[in-house]
């Protein structure tokens, strides 16, 4: 398969064969057929996640001191000189260094409380505020698209996610048992749906997926029996550190295999829990980090050659304490790191800038200081990846953020 | 929109007010609806569930017995040379476990016997809840005090706390919830699993006598797990938490110093270890508080030991802030995600004429007219849409597996809210698309057990009375087998609304 035409390189080779300025708004719709097989994924870790953890700034020289015994030294999987990963990101590592993984290592929401759920609620409204905002960013994007192109989204866990609620309908997916094709509940039930606005709709899609999930789940190691032991939206239930990641790896493979499936989600958001490391988060961020690491990596796997028109982004609505706290943990703190992730993606450097972690640069004397805000992240992948034109991304999806540029140089 | 009349009051004091109506249920709210409803409020309290009550220390102390094994097993393995076994309920005790109710999984290893009894314990106290929940006549009181078990969340989610949930629903929630705001509040945050669940058992105050001695290179005694040579200091959680989540609300006009000062101020709130002679009870270490004056929210508190603690309480308890935070969510969890103002009002105006006694609350409540609106606000819960299925049948779980995996399945795993604020209120939070599939599915098998040889027509009448609407009667009259309709009936709009 030849590698996807861009935008520019459409409209570089109709100006070459001296096509008219009239034909020139045409081939928008050529570059729409590139921009079709294009995939966005969006991983929530929720409950706060320790950007240092994740990326630890080996080459910060505070960064020992500041972290005492939860600074990973020798066991952190290096990037460069300043930068490593956890030791159980290995799957990200290796994406890394083929160029298909970085890190953004000081982004932060507008939001400044620290609470989980105002930032939260940001973080997936796109909102400059708490409560400016019911419908989710990532939705309005969808919506935005689809007033040029077919784009379906898809969440997977058992609730749905605020940042994929809004007014463009969405599917969502968890592990389960499959319909029974002969029953006739279901239709009996669409019919006593017809005028209810919450449950018509929501059976039908629901109905649509789990058609889809037959095939999309199919041959899947351990299948759908394997399937159902993962509390989707969570961890994974399963205690055994190696059930969990074969659990999370599975639940990564089945979203890639909703997004190959023909009229398949070209969208999709996943929300991984438990990420609050008050006490003890060497060994909560050790697990919760695997799973993450093996999600991610069924996602690549499961997408096979689909993984070079994909984008996704690791990202957590605050992080945490730049100091350890008097409990093996770290408290609620502002920025944190946000991950990025696709065979679509240009190889580069970190991300943003990288504050340091000296006294006078720590943000409140504290936490480590955002130099990025989060939405001008999305904002470059939705522009450059997604297509979505800079307009839109200031007044609708991203509203009143006009001043905050998308990152460039991304895809 | 007028007043609905008698039928339709009796089942909504029934559906909206109750845990939805067993058979016989909206017959006996006809005569007086309202009148239904607050002669279930009373000053002891809420019922407790059926069976020995859990203690909150002994099994603290059993899953300290289960720690121990672990370590010992793994320090055997690693003898043997063989790589250590992995520990299963470090991090989400719970949910392995009601995976698999597991008294038949490898009977010899002591280790798994003992983490299937504490699964079996955690277990059982959820379905003696929900057994309690499914058969009451006093489904008002029981829906009043699971409100206030969400408030003051505590999630099994963190291995040490699964056990504790139910002791601490049975022993700091119940017995308060039509008592004063300010007792339960105290109760609430000075219980053991609260103490556990938000870190508050090994926050100590940095310059203490503790951590003076600790820094020398003493241990700390009385933790669960002590271990040597860790720096010891605060830890903000349970601190924020009580004021973002438990009174004032996140924009009650609180700052991240007001956090850490109160954070200052709770330190020496903690439980006992052996060496204290008070396993897994609330204690007050004298010498792990920080010792000094604190300002919170603009007010100095000079009081030395718990005493401080207790008079920040019952500052928080007491403010507007909190009236009306709270008063909220009453009003979001009983009426509607976007509750009426008026509700509201008449919510706050009770909570501060009797300085927060939540009797006159729950009283306000059911005679506000806006609470009565015909028209359902409410979709069901996973958790209240089984329970009202079971009433809807009249009859109850016989055990664990056959409703806890479900409530997984639906996103509402038992005990495990997702974070300390608890789980959410909002139809747009449960109605997922795939989530209604798998209501239905459960209505499905659920129906093919219990309406074998039932009327569907007349348990639809029962469980919905005047809410039951036409279209739905008419589905389920023309269903071609009982169990398809009830199926109809437990997923009709009207039955997944409240």
């Amino acid at each position: 398969m030849n590698a996807p035409l861009s935008r520019r390189t459409v409209l570089a080779a109709a100006a070459g064969f001296g096509l008219s300025l009239q034909l020139l708004a045409v081939p928008a719709i050529a570059a729409d057929s590139a921009l079709n097989k294009r995939r966005m994924i969006v991983v929530v870790c929720r409950g706060g996640m320790d950007g240092l953890t994740v990326a630890p700034p080996i080459g910060d020289s505070d960064y020992r001191g500041l972290r005492g015994d939860l600074a990973l030294d020798g066991s952190a999987l290096p990037l460069d000189g300043a930068f490593a990963l956890h030791p159980q990101l290995t799957a990200v590592h290796a994406m890394a260094k083929a160029g298909e993984a970085r890190i953004a290592p000081a982004v932060a929401t507008p939001d400044r409380a620290r609470s989980h759920f105002e930032a939260q609620d940001v973080l997936e409204t796109g909102a400059a505020g708490v409560y400016s905002a019911t419908s989710g960013w990532l939705n309005r994007a969808v919506e935005t698209l689809s007033a040029h192109r077919k784009v379906d989204a898809l969440s997977i866990g058992a609730t749905a996610p605020l940042i994929l609620r809004g007014k463009a309908p969405t599917a969502s997916w968890s592990p389960g048992r499959g319909v029974d094709a002969e029953a006739r509940l279901p239709s009996l039930l669409q019919d006593l749906y017809r005028n209810d606005p919450l449950l018509g709709p929501a059976l039908a899609r629901g109905l649509a997926t789990e058609a889809m999930a037959k095939d999309a789940t199919a041959g899947l190691d351990g299948g759908p029996a394997m399937m159902t032991k993962a509390s989707a939206g969570a961890a994974p239930a399963r205690p055994g550190a190696q059930q969990g990641r074969e659990a999370a790896h599975n639940l990564g493979a089945s979203l890639a295999g909703f997004m190959r499936e023909p009229g398949g989600p070209t969208v999709a958001a996943i929300s991984l829990d438990g990420f609050d490391s008050h006490a003890g988060q060497a060994g909560l961020l050790n697990i919760r980090l695997a799973y993450l690491d093996a999600v991610l990596d069924g996602v690549r796997q499961g997408l096979g050659p689909e993984w070079k028109e994909t984008v996704v982004v690791v990202a957590t609505e605050f992080g945490r304490t730049a100091r350890a706290n008097g409990t093996g943990g770290t408290d609620h703190g502002t920025a944190s790191t946000a991950l990025l992730l696709g065979g679509a993606l240009k190889p580069g450097g970190i991300v943003g800038d990288w504050p340091t972690l000296k006294q006078q640069a720590l943000f409140e004397n504290r936490d480590v200081a955002p130099t990025l805000d989060m939405r001008g992240l999305f904002k470059g992948v939705l522009m450059e990846h997604m297509g979505v034109d800079r307009a839109a991304l200031d007044t609708t999806v991203f509203p009143g953020s006009g001043a905050v540029k998308p990152v460039s140089g991304l895809i | 929109m007028g007043l609905a009349d008698q039928d339709m009051r009796a089942a909504i004091a029934a559906t909206r007010f109750g845990l939805g109506a067993k058979p016989g249920e909206i017959a006996a709210a006809r005569r007086d609806p309202q009148g239904f409803l607050t002669g279930q409020i009373r000053r002891q309290g809420a019922d407790q569930p059926a069976g020995p009550p859990a203690a909150t220390t002994q099994r603290m102390a059993e899953f300290r017995d289960y720690q121990r094994q672990q370590r010992q097993a793994r320090l055997e393995k690693a003898a043997d040379g063989r790589p250590p076994a992995s520990a299963p309920g470090t991090t989400d005790g719970a949910g392995a476990a009601m995976a698999d109710t597991s008294a038949q999984t490898a009977v010899r290893d002591p280790v798994k016997i003992v983490g299937a009894m504490l699964r079996q314990d955690i277990s059982s106290d959820f379905t003696a809840r929900t057994q309690l929940a499914a058969t009451t006549d006093a489904a008002f009181r029981e829906r009043w005090a699971l409100f206030w078990a969400n408030h003051f969340t505590v999630s099994a989610t963190k291995a040490i706390t699964g056990t504790v949930v139910g002791p601490f629903e049975q022993e700091a929630i119940r017995p308060n919830v039509f008592g004063r705001f300010e007792d339960l509040l105290d109760a609430a945050e000075s219980h053991p699993a609260m103490l556990t669940y938000l870190d508050q058992i090994q926050s100590i105050g940095p310059d203490s006598p503790a951590a003076q001695f600790a820094r020398r290179g003493g241990g700390f005694g009385g933790r669960l797990q002590p271990v040597a040579n860790r720096t010891v200091g605060l830890n903000e959680n349970l601190a924020r938490e009580i004021m973002e989540l438990h009174t004032v609300g996140v924009n009650g006009g609180y700052t991240q110093a007001d956090v850490t000062e109160f954070a200052r101020a709770m330190t020496g709130l903690s439980i006992g270890g052996e060496r204290d002679g008070a396993f897994g009870v609330a204690i007050f270490r004298e010498r792990a508080h920080e010792p000094g004056e604190r300002t919170v929210m603009g007010v100095r508190y000079g009081q030395s030991g718990r005493a401080q603690t207790n008079a920040i309480l019952t500052d928080l308890a007491a403010k507007p802030q909190t009236a009306r935070f709270v008063c909220t969510k009453i009003a979001r969890h009983f009426v509607a995600d976007d509750p009426p103002p008026a509700l509201v009002a008449r919510l706050e105006t009770a909570w501060t004429a009797s300085r927060g006694d939540l009797a006159k609350v729950a009283e306000a409540l059911v005679s506000a007219p806006e609470a009565w609106a015909p028209a359902p606000q409410k979709f069901k819960t996973p958790y209240e849409f089984i329970v009202s299925s079971y009433r809807a049948a009249g009859g109850q779980p016989a055990g664990f597996p056959q409703f806890g995996p479900i409530l997984t399945a639906l996103g509402q795993k038992p005990f495990s809210a997702p974070s300390p604020k608890g789980w959410p209120e909002d139809a747009q939070s449960w109605a997922a698309p795939d989530a209604i599939v798998k209501r239905m599915q459960f209505a499905q098998a659920f129906s093919a057990a219990a309406a074998r040889d039932r009327d569907p027509k007349a348990l639809a009448a029962e469980a919905l009375g005047a809410r039951l609407s036409p279209e739905t009667a008419t589905a389920i009259a023309r269903a071609e087998s009982r169990a398809e309709g009830f199926a109809l009936l437990l997923m009709s709009p009207e039955f997944q609304r409240r």
